[in-house]
């Protein structure tokens, strides 16, 4: 490797360095705080190290890495959100009695998993960043040990992903007995000189579909969602949802583009399916929960769904039209869970429905927040949800997919009954009778740390949702370089 | 500049009347009625300064401001005559919406005035946009607001009303927008320039097969809206549900955003997938004034009833849209102002009622004309401009429908003027159950204090303005009814457009019989009412 070579992974030393330091902290002495300063520090500093990288069109470190304007925005949107995700864990965190300083090492590093998924242009790789990513949410999804939904959250995720990284492995060792390569370039080459795709190729695709499907909980692989999501703490849900479904979604489509796997009926008709059933068993699975972490497990399906459509499209327009909504997604979900895991208190976290009641007329600014994520998720205008919600449906449009498109249509509409009731929950009169005594509130500095990321991320959302303009030129900027 | 001024006025002030709501329970009223009043103050200024007929162009003001220019989206308003009257009728409405609000809203004051300005500004965007992204982004932003006004602020069975109102609406208006988006590619694939501008979308020329799912995607929307049977069950909940200030907007302003957007987009954009549908439409039209009346007349709560009278009366709406012709259309105009006024007036009554009595059942009602004569004289006007009596401003808007309908289907209007017949009988059994019969009650009914006599004469004033004169109105219309209709009246230009139907051929019967001027001369009721022919 050459000092260059080092130069454009500088995000990812920058990580790999702080871990360590983390651990040499821990080891001389527990203190919460920092240990949070250094994460916070290590975030921001790789993500500023992104800038020095700005006019990298394409970078290649044979033979496992690729650094290119659609690595570095994905790179950098998952660094961003780490950030966000631990500040709200900070107060999260603070209020428990469990040794804290070990999760933001762990933190870390499934971040670090993430970003070399989104860089990766080899299997090895691929799978290097995505085991690096699972064994990280093992533990963070076990964290809270004494909670009991705790642990079997951390071991139903454990067998699911070990068994889904053996059908990862398993389809690329078939692929790589039937072109002889494991590179996604030397992949394109060998199968560009197939007329007909062989069977055993397909298998291994077939199997591979598997285990990234199982990453991104769409269905027929979405079984664990719902309990991890009710089991993990609020924080770590919250890096579920975003990062780590963001990073296998980045490696996807850039395989998927080396590929040009559009071309094949074959796995078109496979994500097609998987498209439609996630966005239908999601919609229709929320509309019977009543925890809130539950409905918003079955709503990131749903999303994934939403996502696929785009995905599908599988032009330029598709490839920015998923960026723009992760960018959304990303946001919204962070605030949701971050809204949840402000109303935690130290027994367990705010999930269920009734913890809500009322909340507008207790704590009206967390309840806007709520409530404003909730519209995005719901894809209503004045929010980013709205704006990248219009990009999949005109990529879904301008391709014609117009099966895809309307099952969409239906189901925001099947969402929005679900998200318009948690809202409606938060707007109910407080019951005369029974006196509603204000849950206890955090101690102010922590508070205020968590009403600040909150805020900013409303203001980020209805920014985005009223301005699109701006981010829209990134995007366009950055992945134009990358997508062909 | 003055139109952005309209909607950020609103805005603004919803935000600084939710504010200010911590400081004192009475300022976010006067600041919505501040705004209000500012907002309608600009409108009717405009209205004054420019002699309409004069202009060569239907259009006032127009205002550009390039928003997403990557996706060819522009922050794009106009103001032609038919805006400028809507939103006569918009801020007229809203100020008496606050009016009525004053004594009956206790709860949360300051967070309902946030929702009744936005949603004023979101129907004030949707009557004023010329791009169709912007059209979309508006027509949503009217609803949030209006669930939480029917969802916290409503009667006992608002959450569902609320929730209703809102699945039904959204879904249409989804299909809306994927219509917009096929509209946009296809002009897009065509000229090469992707764009959302209404002006350009105009000169798109869809294949018949295209033109009509596009067409069915904005009719999903709108016909909801208006509503047409058999999708108006969203309607009678969510009218009867909703606070009084609620439903005068919900049934004097979001049912106008349906009509509008048949006047502004469906008809110019889609002229020969109309004319193939417009049989089929008057159809429904006249089913919902038949049906509408006869369910309006069985209803026994007083709010329910005058939501299926708004059913009834929006029949006569879409009945007039697809008669393609201007009288027609200069009724359907009409109607959509008279009936936001009557409607609004008997919401507003069954207000003054529910907060007397507290109960919204007729059963429970009779003989108030004796305790309260004043109250019985307003319900009086508006009982009988809902019938449709000469001199009241309903009469002209369906005479003029009528004539126009009769024009492009025979049949159907004789079964239309049924419906007539059969709104005497609803309208007055209302003044027959509420006014007249025996006393029923132990306690006095307090009659119309100066606050109510505020909101009531005005809009009496109004509709006998609209009755007795309605030629400011009509002229101000003429022009964008003029614009609408452009590819309708020269339709011997294009005759390979239309397939030769039975109904289609009567259709070019009438318009070609129309284009002589002297036999317009003799028939014109209104001798300024001016029918440019080409």
């Amino acid at each position: 490797m050459t000092l260059t070579d080092f130069q454009h992974l500088m995000p990812l030393l920058i990580l790999t360095f702080s871990v360590l330091v983390s651990m040499l902290v821990i080891a001389v002495g527990r203190n919460h705080k920092i240990m949070y300063v250094i994460t916070a520090i290590s975030f921001l500093a790789a993500f500023a190290s992104l800038y020095e990288l700005r006019d990298v069109a394409r970078y290649t470190i044979e033979p496992l890495l690729v650094v290119d304007g659609f690595g570095m925005f994905y790179i950098g949107m998952m660094l961003l959100t780490a950030l966000l995700i631990s500040m709200l864990s900070y107060a999260y965190f603070e209020q428990r009695e469990e040794r804290k300083e070990e999760f933001y090492i762990l933190l870390l590093l499934a971040t670090i998993g993430a970003c070399v998924l989104v860089i990766s242009k080899h299997f090895a790789s691929l799978f290097l960043g995505l085991e690096i990513l699972s064994v990280s949410l093992y533990a963070l999804i076990a964290y809270l040990r004494k909670r009991e939904r705790s642990d079997e959250a951390g071991i139903k995720y454990l067998i699911l992903a070990a068994f889904s990284s053996a059908f990862l492995l398993f389809g690329m060792a078939l692929v790589y007995a039937s072109t002889g390569t494991m590179e996604f370039a030397g992949i394109a080459t060998a199968i560009a000189g197939f007329t007909e795709l062989p069977l055993l190729l397909l298998t291994g695709f077939g199997m591979m579909i598997v285990g990234i499907g199982f990453k991104l909980s769409v269905v027929p692989f979405h079984m664990w969602a719902p309990d991890v999501y009710e089991g993990a703490p609020a924080p770590v849900t919250a890096f579920i949802a975003t990062v780590s479904k963001g990073g296998v979604l980045g490696v996807l489509i850039r395989f998927f583009m080396e590929v040009d796997g559009f071309r094949y009926p074959t796995l078109m008709l496979i994500f097609t399916i998987v498209a439609i059933a996630s966005m239908l068993a999601g919609n229709l699975l929320a509309l019977l929960q009543r925890n809130v972490k539950r409905i918003l497990a079955y709503s990131s399906i749903a999303h994934l769904g939403y996502l696929l459509v785009a995905f599908l499209a599988g032009n330029q327009m598709g490839v920015q039209a998923v960026t723009f909504y992760l960018v959304a997604y990303f946001i919204t979900t962070v605030g949701a869970f971050g809204v949840i895991a402000m109303l935690s208190d130290t027994e367990r976290d705010a999930e269920q429905l009734e913890d809500y009641r009322a909340l507008f007329w207790q704590r009206p600014w967390t309840a806007a927040v709520f409530t404003a994520m909730l519209l995005s998720l719901a894809g209503i205008p004045l929010t980013a949800g709205f704006v990248g919600k219009f990009y999949i449906l005109a990529a879904g449009v301008n391709t014609q997919l117009w099966l895809l498109v309307i099952m969409l249509a239906l189901n925001s509409v099947i969402g929005l009954f679900y998200y318009i009731r948690i809202v409606a929950v938060m707007f109910q009169q407080p019951e005369a009778d029974t006196a509603i005594q204000p849950r206890g509130r955090l101690r102010p500095s922590i508070y205020l740390a968590s009403v600040g990321t909150l805020t900013v991320l409303a203001l980020l959302l209805v920014y985005i949702g009223v301005y699109p303009s701006g981010l829209l030129q990134i995007i366009q900027g950055l992945i134009a370089t990358a997508v062909p | 500049m003055i139109l952005v001024w309209l909607i950020v006025i609103l805005m603004a002030g919803g935000v600084l009347a939710w504010i200010s709501g911590k400081v004192n329970r009475a300022l976010p009223r006067w600041i919505a009625l501040g705004s209000v009043l500012a907002v309608f103050g600009m409108t009717l200024y405009q209205w004054l300064s420019n002699p309409i007929p004069v202009l060569d162009s239907a259009w006032l003001i127009q205002f550009n401001q390039p928003w997403i220019p990557q996706w060819g989206i522009s922050f794009r308003l106009a103001l032609d005559g038919l805006s400028l009257l809507m939103l006569l009728l918009t801020f007229f409405l809203g100020l008496l919406s606050v009016l009525i609000s004053w004594r009956e809203i206790q709860t949360k004051v300051a967070f309902f005035h946030f929702n009744l300005l936005w949603v004023l500004a979101g129907i004030t965007g949707v009557f004023l946009t010329m791009d169709l992204f912007l059209f979309y982004f508006f027509w949503e932003v009217m609803l949030i607001p209006m669930y939480f006004l029917i969802g916290i602020w409503g009667h006992e069975n608002r959450r569902y009303a609320a929730f209703k109102f809102f699945l039904f609406t959204q879904a249409s208006g989804l299909l809306m927008l994927l219509a917009i988006l096929g509209l946009y590619f296809i002009h897009g694939n065509q000229t090469g320039v992707y764009t959302f501008n209404y002006f350009e979308l105009l000169n798109t020329t869809l294949a018949p097969e295209a033109a009509r799912l596009l067409m069915f995607g904005f009719l999903a929307a709108f016909l909801v809206k208006l509503p047409v049977v058999p999708f108006h069950s969203w309607l009678p909940d969510a009218h009867s549900q909703a606070p009084t200030a609620g439903s005068v907007i919900l049934a004097g302003l979001l049912l106008k955003t349906g009509a509008y957007g048949l006047l502004r987009f469906v008809l110019p954009l889609f002229p020969t997938a109309t004319v193939e549908f417009a049989p089929w439409a008057m159809l429904l039209g006249v089913i919902g004034i038949i049906y509408g009346a006869m369910l309006a007349f069985s209803q026994t709560d007083l709010k329910r009833l005058v939501a299926y009278t708004s059913v009834s009366h929006m029949g006569f709406v879409i009945l007039g849209v697809f008669a393609f012709n201007e009288w027609a259309l200069q009724g359907v105009v009409m109607q959509m102002i008279t009936h936001g006024l009557s409607t609004g007036a008997l919401f507003i009554i069954a207000g003054f009622l529910y907060e007397r009595l507290h109960t919204r059942d007729i059963q429970k009602m009779g003989g108030f004309w004796t305790m309260a004569p004043k109250m019985g004289v307003i319900a009086l006007v508006f009982v009988m401009a809902s019938l449709g009596l000469p001199g009241l401003g309903n009469f002209i808007a369906e005479f003029l429908t009528l004539v126009g309908s009769w024009q492009a289907n025979n049949w159907l209007t004789v079964f239309a003027t049924i419906g007539l017949v059969m709104a005497t009988i609803y309208s007055l059994r209302i003044m027959q159950k509420i006014f007249f019969e025996g006393y029923k009650l132990e306690v006095s009914l307090p009659d119309l204090n100066a606050r109510e006599m505020l909101i009531a004469i005005p809009m009496v004033v109004m509709i006998l303005w609209l009755g007795l004169y309605p030629q400011p109105f009509l002229e101000t219309a003429h022009p964008s009814i003029q614009e609408q209709l452009q590819t309708y009246t020269k339709p011997t230009s294009k005759p390979e457009e239309l397939p030769l139907k039975p109904e289609n051929m009567a259709h070019i019967e009438e318009s070609k019989t129309e284009a002589s001027p002297a036999k317009l001369e003799e028939a014109k009721p209104f001798p300024n009412l001016q029918i440019k022919t080409p």
